[in-house]
């Protein structure tokens, strides 16, 4: 019988390798993309933590979290094709309508 | 010991085809190789009989949301971020921040204890089956969150064709 902390230890690792993803990559698409691993890092505990604690509330919650990422992605990629026929990149830092440009 | 060898493999797999994932050049190299990473969380929650997340996972993951990539990749013409530094400045220090945070979470994640047994034992799913005690306890215990899920996922349908259309009449 695997442990508990091994499954924890794995959604940590996980969701670690998908924040560094997020915080160091230029490209939009790349940091959904990391979106989507730590999201998988969090259903992987709630499931784990749902089998072993003989409890279903948790595989409930990983459902809402499947449906919720689907339709968030769904929104940040129709976001993003709209961004690029204003402004043909994915760069993120070419995104910087907003910032002031005395700095 | 085969358990543990089994989840071994599967562990391995999936880190480090998150790492190939985020380390990528080409967009749909990545989304190819996160195609099987996807699959590989899938049979490990076979292990943890949660039969009906798996087969969630391979349809609406692995063929749902990252056709929904290849589709976005497909459409934007990527062509000239190629010759382009992958990764932002400063890395190094987001990186080791990252790891300051793993070590934190893996130590707090180890000495992690489970509370008491639910009612749903491993005996009780399987004589039942995993989605009819699922299906039992979304729509008796959790209707009104999944009414205002099915609610969630009509918004950015709506949101999608209204951002996605364009203007003939407009400035684009």
């Amino acid at each position: 019988m695997v442990p508990l902390n091994w499954y924890l230890m794995l959604s940590v690792s996980l969701f670690i390798v998908g924040l560094i993803g997020f915080l160091t990559r230029r490209s939009i698409i790349m940091m959904f993309l990391s979106v989507e691993i730590m999201l998988n890092a969090i259903n992987i505990s709630l499931i784990a933590m749902s089998h072993y604690m003989q409890d279903m509330r948790g595989q409930v919650l990983a459902f809402f979290v499947i449906a919720c990422a689907a339709a968030g992605m769904a929104v940040g990629l129709v976001l993003l094709i709209s961004a690029y026929r204003n402004k043909p990149t994915v760069r993120l830092e070419d995104f910087d309508l907003l910032k002031d440009r005395a700095f | 010991m085969l358990p543990q060898l089994f989840f071994a493999y599967f562990a391995v797999m999936i880190l480090g085809l998150a790492l190939v994932v985020i380390t990528r050049r080409n967009m749909v190299h990545a989304v190819v190789w996160m195609l099987l990473m996807f699959v590989h969380i899938g049979g490990l929650y076979l292990f943890l009989n949660a039969e009906f997340f798996a087969v969630i996972q391979v349809i609406v993951y692995a063929g749902a949301v990252l056709v929904m990539f290849l589709f976005v990749v497909l459409l934007l013409n990527l062509r000239e971020e190629q010759g382009l530094p992958i990764f932002i400045r400063g890395v190094q220090g987001r990186v080791i921040i990252g790891l300051i945070l793993l070590l934190t979470l893996v130590s707090a994640a180890g000495q992690a204890s489970k509370g008491q047994g639910g009612r749903f034992s491993i005996d009780y799913i399987q004589r039942q089956t995993h989605i009819k005690v699922l299906g039992s306890v979304l729509f008796n215990d959790y209707v009104y969150p999944f009414l205002i899920m099915g609610f969630i996922l009509f918004v950015p349908m709506v949101a999608v064709v209204v951002l996605a259309i364009r203007r003939s009449n407009g400035s684009s």
